[in-house]
This record gives C-alpha cells, structure tokens and sequence, in this order.
C-alpha cells in the first residue's frame, strides 16, 4: 500500500494538467514551458552534449518559438522521439510540436491528422558510394546493397525509384544515421541512401572523405518541416509565422547582433512590424508584440541558425542550394508580414 | 625354529611419485585425464589465445585523454604505428556523467546517490527485522559508501550533515529498538520521490499523511460499521484526500513553510539513474500486485481466478517491447482524452504490469511449494483467509521465493535497457546513440557498448551472488 | 468484532453477504465482476473517444493495402506491391525462423555447456563458468548488437574476393576466397550459400493467400514415407528376434529404403545446386542469408544457452549420486553413464524451465529491432505501423499474435512434458 501514495504523488506531479478544450498556445503558457519533439541524436540537426544541452537546426527552431512564446529562449523540454514513437506523441499531446526533420507527405498531412506548418530545411534523396565503385549514377546500381534507415519515407522512395528504373537492390536496413554510416563504412552496403543533407553531414565526418561522392541523382523531394496537432489553428500560426519572422530576418539583414540597432535606426515598415515597433502582429496571434524580435534575439536569423549548425564551416558543411532565400535563387520564400 | 621377521619400526613415508603429487599431479588429474580431456583443454588454450592475441593490441593501445575520436587514432597510430587500432576511452572521460545520470544536473548528483544509499538502508530492516548485528553492519557500510561518494559528488554542507544525522540516528536506533527501524523502510518511497524528482518537501508529505487519513478513518469507523466497510470508508476518504485536498494542502503549506529541492524534470533523467529508478519502481509496485496475482490464481473463486490467469498469460505472453510501445504509442487511448502524463511514468506502469505477472508466477511457485500442512494447520487454528495468509502461508512462501525474485529483479534490470526504443536515454543504446552522433566522437563503437556491460555485468552479477548468500542463510529446513 | 455464541438464526439477511462464507465468495466474484466490467467499459469509452477526436477509425482495412516497401529477407514471395497483410505474413514467418533456429542450437549448446560445466576438467569447467555468468549478467540487446558488429566488421568486403589482373600478375590470391569448395561465401552482407534448384520442378499450386511449393512437399513426403518404411522393417526385425532369438540382417534393406527413393526423386527432377558467384557488386545465385538474421540466432542462442545451461547443470545435479554409482558398478563409462543413466532422468527436471526459455527466446526475437530485422514487430509493428498511422489497430494485432505463438509453444511444449513425465514411477 504505501508504494501507492509514490505512485499517487507521482502522478499528481508529473501529470500535464489536461485542461480540456485549451489550446496548445494557452498550455504553454500556463506551463511556463515549451515541449518540443525532437529526434534522439542526429547530428547538427538536433543532439544533446554531454551536460544535456540541445544544440542543432531543428533545436534552434523550438528555442525560438519557445523565445517568441514564453521570452526566454530556455524554456524548451526536448523530447527524444524515434521514427516510431514521434507521430503518435505528437497527436496524443505528449509533446506540443515536432521538429525532428520529418518529410511532409499527403498522407502524414491528412491521414494521421497533423498539420506541417512550414518547410525549415528542402531536402531529398540522395545515394553515396565509393569512389572506387566506379558508379556515376543511381542507374548504374543494378543488384547493390543499399543501406536504408527504417520507419521513414526512403523506403518507400527507394523501392520506387528502383522499380521505376527496372532495376533491384538489397536492401540492408539499419535503426539510424550511426549504424547506417557505420554499415557504410564497413562496406556492408555499395550505397547509403538518407536525405542529401544526412549524407552531406555524413561523408563531412568521414576520415577518408574524399573516396566518397554523392551521387548527381536526387530521388525524390523531402520538405522537411515543424509539425503540429490538426484543428488547432492559432498554434500553428505562432508556429508558421515565427519561423517565417526568421526568414523575413534574414531577407532584411536583421541579426541577433544587430537587432536593436535595426530597430532603432529603421523606417522599413515591415521590419517594424516584424520587431514589435509598430502594429500588433505579435498580439494578434496572441502573443507579445515583442514575440519576433525575441526570437530572432535569441537564435538570430534563419541564415545564422543555418550557418551556426550545419553550414559551410561547420563540420557538416552543407551549402544553402535550394534552403538559400528566394532572393538568391533559392526556396526560402516568406510571405508578406502584414 | 621359527623366525619371523617384523619390522619394528616404520618406515618414514617415501613421496609420492613425480606425476602424483604437486603441481604435475593437479595439472594431470584436473586437465590431462584422459585423452578427451586433453583434447578439451587443448581446444580452451585455443580458445582463450585467439581472444587474447584478436584483442590485446587494442586494449594495450587504450588512449584517456583526447577531445575526440580522430584526435584518439592519431595519438594511437603515433604510438603504435599506422594502422594500429586503440580503445579511446577518452570518451568515457567526457561522457561518463551521461552514462551513470543522463542530464541530472551535476551539481544534484547527490540526490539519487543519497536516495541510492538509503535504498540500501531501507532494504535492511526488511531483510534482517530485529537483527542489530546486521543492521549495524549495513549501516556502517551505507554511511560509508555516502560519505565518500557525497563528498566526490560536491554535496552541500547541509544536505551532508542531515544525511549524517539520519545515518547515526539510524545506527543508534538499531542498537536500542531495530524493530522500530522498519519506519524508515515504510517512509522510503516519499523520501526517495522527494529526493530525485525534487519540489517542495510538503507534497510528499501530504501525500503519506493520505494513509494516516486511512488509518484514522478505518480506526474511527469500524467500531460503528465493520471491519469491511470500514476498510472502504478509509479508502475512499483516502482517496478524495489525494484526489481533492492534497493539491490545495500543498500549496498552503509551501506558503507557509517554503522548503523546497530544486525541481526535477524526468526527461533529465537518463542512463543507469533511469535504469534503476525503473527497475526499482517496477519491482516495488509489482511485489504487492503480483502477490494478489498469486493468490487469485491459487483461488477458488472462478472469477476472480479466470482474471488473474488471464492477466497473467496475457502480460507473460507478449514480448516487453511491446508493452513499451503500448506506453508510448497506445496508453492514452485508453485513457480519459486530454490525460497526459510523463513517459517515464507510462513505462514504469506498464513495466510494473510485465513484473507483477512474472513475480505472480516465482510467488505462486513458493506457495505450491508450501506443505499442505501449512494449510491445513492454519485451518485448524481457525483463522480466516487473510490471517492465514498474512500470518502462515506469505511469510514462508515469499522466503522461499526470494532467490526467484531477485532473479525476476535482475531480468527486469536488464530489460530496462529495452526502453530506448520508445526514445527514453537507458545507458546501453539512449546515451550510446547520443554520443555517438556526436560530432566529436562520431564512429565510435565498442568503448560505450564495452563500458556500460561492464557495470551492467558487475551489478546484476553482484545481485546473483548475494540472492545466492540470502538463500543459503535463510534456509532454515533441515535438509 | 463479537463473536457468535449461538448458531445463527435463520432467515437471511443483507451483512450476510459479506460476514457469511456461504454467500461471500459470491459476493465478492459479482463485485470482482461488476468492476470489471466497468473498467473495461471505461477503457473502451475512452478509446473510442480519444479515436474520434484524432479523425482515427478502428479498422483493419489497410492491411490490405499496397505497402510499397521491400523486405530484406523473405521466405514467402513478397514485393514492395504485396498489401501489408503480406508483409506481416513476412515478418511474422521471420520471427517463427530466428525462434526455431535459436530455440535449437541455444538447447544443444545449452546442454553441452551444462555438462562441461561439471566436468573434472579445471580450464573447462571454469571457462564455462565465465561463459554462463557473463551471459547471464549482461542485457541480450548488447550481445545483439555486438555480435552483429562482429559479423560486419570481421568479414570480407565481396570485392575482396575478387581476382584482378593485377593479383594474376603478382602471383597474389584474392584477399578472401569462399569456403566448403566455393560454394558458400561469408561476405560482410551476409553469407551467401548454394539454393537447391530443380530443373523438372512439380510447380506451385496458389491457395490464394499462400502458395504451397509441390516440389518441397514431395521431398517431404518421400522423406517421412522412407523413415516410416524404414521404422517398420526395424520392428518387424525385433519381433523376428523376439520370436526366434536370431535379428535378422537389414542394414542393407534400410539403407535401401531410407535413402533410393530420394535420390530417384531428386534426379527425376533434375536437382542441382546453384551456387553463389560475384557478379557485379554482389554475390548472385544461391541464397542469401543475411547479418542481422545470422547476428540475432548467434546473440540469443549464446545468451539463452547460458541459462539453459545453469537449468542442464541444475538438473543433472538433481538426480542422485548413487544414479551414476550404480551406472559405474555396471561397467558403463562415463560417456554412456551421462547419456543413458543421467540426461534421461535430469530431463524430467529440466523440462519445465526449458520451455519458459523456450517462450524467452521467442518474445525475445522481437529485440530484431536493434539491428531493423524486419520480424513482425519490425513489419507490423514497425514499417506498416510508421506508414499507415495505425497504431491501436497494429499494436493489438502483435499482441495477439505473439500471445498466440506464445500459447502455441506452451501447450505443444507441455504436451511433449507430461508424456516424458508419465513414464516417471
């Protein structure tokens, strides 16, 4: 009996009030605390160091909601979620957004009753072999292994390209990017298939990267985004827009260094707007007017967040491409804060 | 005349001969007997050579001091020449927190290793009730495995002294009334609560005074209406208690009185700290469940029977990992819509479910192992079914079951480790996986999968060998 | 609480339901019931609701909906077209195979283990000993996930085996070359071995959701029908002794009927092996077993050997010493002393326990996840799971499906114990 007061008080303190019929913004304010799904150790994207700090793109991305929400860039909770577990904690409420670089598709959209909000990272699939394979192209990989992470769109994307092609693999199929590259690297798989980034940040780590090439083919799109619960429209608001004060951002040449000096100096009206100096954008979707000056404070732009975890100079070392605004050729399009 | 010839005196003893004395008479007898005997000794030299020659260049070329893996090869090929391979246990050097805590924060630590050694204190009163030897024994170890370990964790001076005070008040108790020593074990399960998950100290209080409530209320009522409904009284007015007062009571008492540890979250909880909070939970909540089990199996009430039978094939039946990810992915189905609460805390429901039908299993074993005259004696004194049970049958049916049950414990522990798959940090792949996608030591392999079975190996190794001390000691039938 | 002096009167009345034995276990089965009853109207009320608030319906039709991903190894045909039913029927086989195999060579290892460990012999009692305690003490999922590194690392790349002219040249061998006459090939994929083929193969007959393999079932059948012949000419051999004091010769006759047939059989239809050959990347022809299947039967035959091994010693250590005395007293060596006067007995002891490792083993094949061996949980469980958003729907049916192998083995199991345990006294 007295194991059960243990269990009982733990309960009572660990439980997530369920407040019925609140809304996602309304519990994350109550609860002085942003809980973000995130993935269980990808690196760059989203890891822990060894006193637990959260570092990575898609961390970035929840402190700076968690900024624009509750003001202080800190309050986040990650929650490591696998290839399995994440949807459904996303759904059942357990976590209040994910972001663990996970592919919008229709079905993930309609389906599974959850709403991708944006697009942080366009990524797609891409092979890499070794150099000495003689291979130049995904066609010529007729009867390869192919290492392939389970529980995520690549399969599906492969088998396809495969069949489309009328060709066959092996598939060798491994629980994350560690074992694949490490699968790769004892060479018990020809190809490693994952997102181009994923293999980017892959062969940069490697020790003998330069016996690696990254085949031209890229298999298939993989927008890659924040995710939130269906139905509650004002939190994917706060969500979508956040990241897109991020963008704007960028566009404008507002950094986390520079932000006050912006804000004093400007008579851009939209950076005005973004920074809380004039209207009530941050008010309207009920939060401070403040919110996108907090975020962009705290993590700085999309372009900082880019090239602080995973861009060229980092160990990863992934180029902008398609993730460069739309000003530069690239995806990255916001649109108009007013 | 006859003549015989006797010897007097005796002769000294000669030695044997070489091959039957010494070392060649051991190495003959206990190696080179016969022909297969030789042929599998020669075949476990072998053995033990290939291990040896396949992995000592690599335990040899060990690095401890590095920032990361390639800084690790370089230091090894430097020394050893190109191509040599080297453990880099610099890792361990940087990681070992993550391992043995997850992300407690460091300057915390003191808190599960204080919960961990008054676990130890706790068991005691349990496992030697009245025995001052023992307990004096125990204790004298507990308080010395804390204050080394407090003072290598950086503990607060305050939070030093009270442990000290509780240890020496422990040791002095046992020495005058030990049997009044298994309060400590009864307070426990708050105490430990309060320590690692911090909060305020009133709440686990509060939450205790829940059984005063059902006490009093069962005392006061009982006289008037029964035992039965007196039992229900109680329960229930414990019940609305935690339920509706508690919360408020709480926050009252914080008002007046903060006292508080820093709080805790449970996703901070991480590597062998989890492991043993779960496996320790698991166990506790699961020994009075699987005693129920138990005897609702061994019950003639076919209902109550058919459901503990069920419950149990049921839960013995499926693999563990997919109870886990019935915490993870279907516990709040069945569960009111909008309840949400921690993972840990799913797991450990559904891990106390996996242990309670195994440990029902181990208790009904003992009780079948019981003579019959038990039984039939507890019968004949006229006692009722709970007295019989509570009295005869469980005190020397869970004697008997003890060596199974730290058997079932040991099981448990190392199925903690299945855990990570629904994305907890258990030390064996949670903390792994971290560190190895971490750009440093990215491509590491064996150093954190050989460190953390090594600790796994020396604790469920050293629970074996003292379940087997236990059930030596408590045999007390004359076989 | 008083107590009564007198016998109760009669007549009934409401505190009896509780205070009288008569009438309590009943009143206590019904409220057992009633509670029930309503915790799992409760359970289903709230999934019902929870179902409906996501949009989710309870269902199985996605099961028989493309499931568009390819499975590494695969008894039964199955392409990335076949409906996800397929694909559990896949996975499910997957699961049935690492069981079978780890089960037998986990049991031979186990008793091997057992008996060394009682051998006079120092080193190899001692080794054993080491062998059972670090098994028994470290988690299964570290031994998987060794030994399929091991596999990986250890093992030669296919190109390895290849002979370049350049090796011609320099009078090299290739770096790894097949074993057992070139016709199995350890790789670091897998191990490549001959498949059986037949050119005058009988067919397939397609019973809609399997298909049955005539040509493996006519081996079969000619294989049980020549033991059974070969069974009776054995018989018909005692009674003739029995009769006549005089066993007749049939060794000839047996081997005639065990293994003619077969042979007859086997070249009517035109066996032959095809053997594994590097072609391109990979080793083509022959069957490919793979590492993770290979790692999984290797990690829970060595961990469950350990315990089979502690049941084995206890077992053997049950019976008594004056069992192999007496075995000694009739000349028996050791050897027969163990196999014919031990084993047979300890195995009543033993049998119990084993089966429990037996169900071990086989929910413990469900840790395949470690290195994404795509059993049913990482095809039902798993890929389907992941790809349909099913959870309630494919959860549920891996329970029952696993809690159906379970039951399947524990009463097969306990069929075969109580007719060992009969023949006792």
């Amino acid at each position: 009996m007295k194991k059960s007061v243990f269990f009982g008080a733990l309960a009572a303190t660990t439980m997530v009030a369920g407040l019925a019929g609140a809304t996602t913004l309304d519990d994350v304010k109550a609860r002085g605390e942003l809980i973000c799904g995130s993935n269980t150790g990808l690196t760059g994207f989203g890891a822990p160091d060894a006193s637990g700090n959260w570092t990575g793109f898609d961390v970035d991305l929840c402190r700076a909601i968690a900024a624009a929400v509750l003001g202080d860039a800190k309050k986040v909770k990650f929650v490591p979620t696998t290839g399995e577990t994440r949807f459904t904690a996303l759904q059942s409420g357990e976590v209040d957004l994910l972001v663990r670089n996970s592919t919008w598709t229709f079905s993930r959209d309609t389906e599974l009753a959850l709403d991708f909000v944006a697009v942080n990272y366009y990524d797609g699939q891409g092979f890499m072999v070794r150099k000495d394979l003689g291979v130049s192209s995904a066609k010529e990989l007729d009867g390869a292994t192919v290492c392939i992470q389970t529980g995520t769109t690549t399969e599906l994307n492969l088998a396809d390209f495969f069949k489309q092609n009328n060709i066959t693999y092996q598939p060798v199929t491994v629980a994350d990017d560690s074992e694949g590259q490490r699968q790769y690297l004892a060479g018990a798989c020809d190809a490693y298939t994952t997102d181009a980034s994923g293999l980017a940040a892959s062969r940069a780590t490697l020790p003998d990267a330069e016996n690696h090439v990254i085949l031209p083919e890229i298999i298939s799109k993989e927008p890659l985004g924040p995710v939130v619960r269906h139905g509650d429209n004002n939190w994917g608001d706060v969500v979508r827009w956040t990241y897109y004060a991020l963008l704007i951002a960028e566009e404008k040449g507002i950094t986390s260094a520079n932000i006050e000096e912006v804000l004093a100096s400007t008579t851009d009206e939209e950076v005005k707007r973004l920074l809380g100096a004039s209207g009530d954008m941050g008010v309207k979707i009920g939060l401070d007017n403040a919110a996108f000056k907090n975020a962009i404070a705290a993590v700085g732009n999309y372009g900082e967040i880019f090239a602080r975890n995973i861009g060229e100079g980092t160990s990863i070392n992934l180029a902008r491409g398609l993730n460069a605004l739309w000003t530069q050729g690239g995806l990255q399009y916001a649109p108009p804060l007013r | 005349m006859d003549q015989h010839f006797a010897r007097t005196e005796m002769l000294p003893p000669m030695t044997p001969p070489i091959t039957e004395r010494g070392a060649v008479k051991w190495l003959r007898e206990n190696l080179f007997s016969t022909p297969f005997n030789i042929a599998l000794t020669l075949f476990g030299i072998a053995v033990i050579y290939l291990l040896v020659r396949a992995s000592l260049p690599w335990w040899l070329n060990s690095v401890w001091n590095a920032s990361s893996l390639s800084e690790c090869r370089q230091i090894v090929e430097a020394a050893a020449g190109t191509g040599a391979t080297g453990a880099c246990w610099a890792m361990i050097r940087e990681w070992w927190g993550a391992f043995i805590f997850g992300f407690y924060p460091p300057d915390q630590w003191w808190r599960p290793i204080l919960a961990f050694g008054f676990l130890m204190a706790a068991l005691a009163p349990v496992l030697f009730s009245g025995q001052t030897r023992n307990l004096t024994i125990v204790l004298v170890v507990v308080a010395v495995f804390l204050a080394l370990t407090l003072w290598l964790a950086g503990t607060p001076g305050i939070a030093f002294g009270l442990a000290a005070l509780v240890v020496i008040g422990m040791l002095a108790l046992a020495q005058v009334q030990p049997g009044k020593l298994i309060w400590f074990t009864l307070i426990y399960p708050a105490l430990c609560f309060w320590l690692l998950w911090g909060g305020s100290v009133w709440s686990p209080i509060v939450a205790m005074a829940g059984f005063g409530v059902l006490y009093v209320v069962f005392r006061q009522a009982s006289p008037f209406i029964g035992l039965a409904p007196a039992a229900g009284a109680g329960v229930l007015a414990a019940v609305l208690w935690w339920l509706y007062l508690d919360k408020a009571l709480v926050d009252v008492l914080h008002g007046v009185v903060p006292l508080a540890l820093q709080s805790i979250n449970s996703d901070q909880f991480g590597g062998f700290l989890l492991a043993i909070v779960i496996g320790i939970t698991g166990i506790s909540f699961s020994l009075p469940i699987g005693i129920l089990l138990a005897l609702g199996r061994q019950s003639d009430m076919l209902i109550v029977k058919t459901l503990s039978v069920g419950f149990i094939e049921f839960i013995r039946g499926v693999p563990l990992i997919t109870l886990l990810f019935t915490a993870s992915l279907l516990l709040q189905y069945f569960l009111p819509p909008g309840t949400n609460f921690d993972i840990i805390l799913r797991v450990i429901i559904l891990v106390t479910f996996f242990a309670a039908a195994y440990l029902a299993e181990v208790i009904r074993g003992g009780l079948a192992a019981l003579p019959r005259g038990q039984y039939e004696a507890a019968d004949a004194l006229g006692l009722d079914y709970w007295r019989a049970q509570r009295l005869i049958i469980l005190p020397q049916a869970l004697k008997i079951s003890i060596p199974s049950i730290v058997s079932t414990f040991i099981g448990l522990f190392k199925d903690t480790t299945l855990v990570a798959f629904v994305g907890l940090m258990d030390p064996l792949k949670g903390v792994t996986q971290i560190v190895r996608a971490d750009i440093n030591w990215k491509g590491i392999y064996w150093e954190p999968y050989i460190f953390v079975g090594t600790i796994f190996f020396l604790i469920c190794f050293g629970m074996s060998r003292y379940s087997m001390y236990l059930e030596k000691k408590l045999k007390t039938d004359h076989r | 609480m008083a107590f009564a002096s007198d016998a109760p009167k009669d007549g009934f009345r409401l505190s009896m339901l509780i205070y009288d034995t008569r009438y309590r276990s009943y009143t206590i089965q019904i409220v057992v019931l009633v509670l029930f009853a309503m915790a799992v109207a409760w359970l289903l009320n709230n999934t019902a609701q929870n179902l409906a608030a996501r949009g989710k319906e309870f269902n199985f039709a996605f099961l028989w909906q493309r499931a568009g991903y390819d499975i590494g190894q695969q008894i039964i045909p199955y392409t990335n077209d076949s409906s996800h039913f397929r694909a559990l029927l896949v996975g499910l086989i997957n699961t049935l195979v690492v069981a079978f195999f780890g089960c037998i060579f986990a049991t031979v290892l186990g008793v091997v283990i057992g008996v060394l460990r009682l051998s006079k012999n120092w080193l190899v009692s001692r080794l054993m000993t080491v062998y059972v305690e670090i098994f028994r003490n470290v988690p299964l999922l570290l031994w998987i996930l060794l030994t399929y590194v091991i596999l990986s690392e250890t093992t030669f790349q296919p190109k390895d085996f290849r002979l370049t002219d350049e090796m011609v040249a320099a009078g090299q061998p290739p770096l790894a070359s097949m074993m057992f006459f070139d016709s199995v090939a350890v790789t670091n994929r897998g191990t490549n071995i001959p498949s059986p083929l037949f050119e005058r193969g009988l067919g397939t007959v397609d019973l809609g959701f399997l298909s049955l393999n005539l040509t493996l079932l006519a081996v079969i059948a000619v294989i049980v029908g020549s033991v059974w012949v070969n069974r009776r000419i054995l018989a018909s051999a005692r009674v003739t002794q029995e009769a006549t004091g005089i066993r007749p010769v049939t060794w000839w006759k047996s081997i005639l009927v065990l293994f003619a047939p077969i042979i007859v059989l086997l070249v009517a239809m035109g066996f032959h092996l095809e053997v594994p050959t590097l072609q391109g990347f990979n080793f083509k022809g022959g069957i490919l077993i793979a590492h993770s299947f290979t790692a999984m039967v290797i990690a829970l035959t060595l961990y469950t050997a350990a315990f089979i091994a502690e049941i084995v010693r206890a077992g053997i250590q049950a019976i008594s010493r004056g069992q192999s005395e007496a075995a000694f007293a009739l000349g028996l060596r050791p050897g027969r002393t163990m196999n014919l006067v031990i084993l047979p007995q300890a195995l009543r002891v033993i049998i119990p326990p084993l089966i429990s490792q037996y169900l071990n083993l086989t929910k413990n094949t469900s840790l395949g996840i470690a290195v994404s061996y795509l059993d049913l949980r990482g095809t039902l469980g798993g890929i389907t799971l992941n790809q349909t958003g099913r959870e309630l729907e494919c959860m549920l049916l891996m329970m029952l499906i696993y809690l159906t192998i379970s039951l399947t083995i524990s009463a097969v199991m306990n069929m075969y114990n109580k007719s060992v345990q009969l023949k006792a006294r």
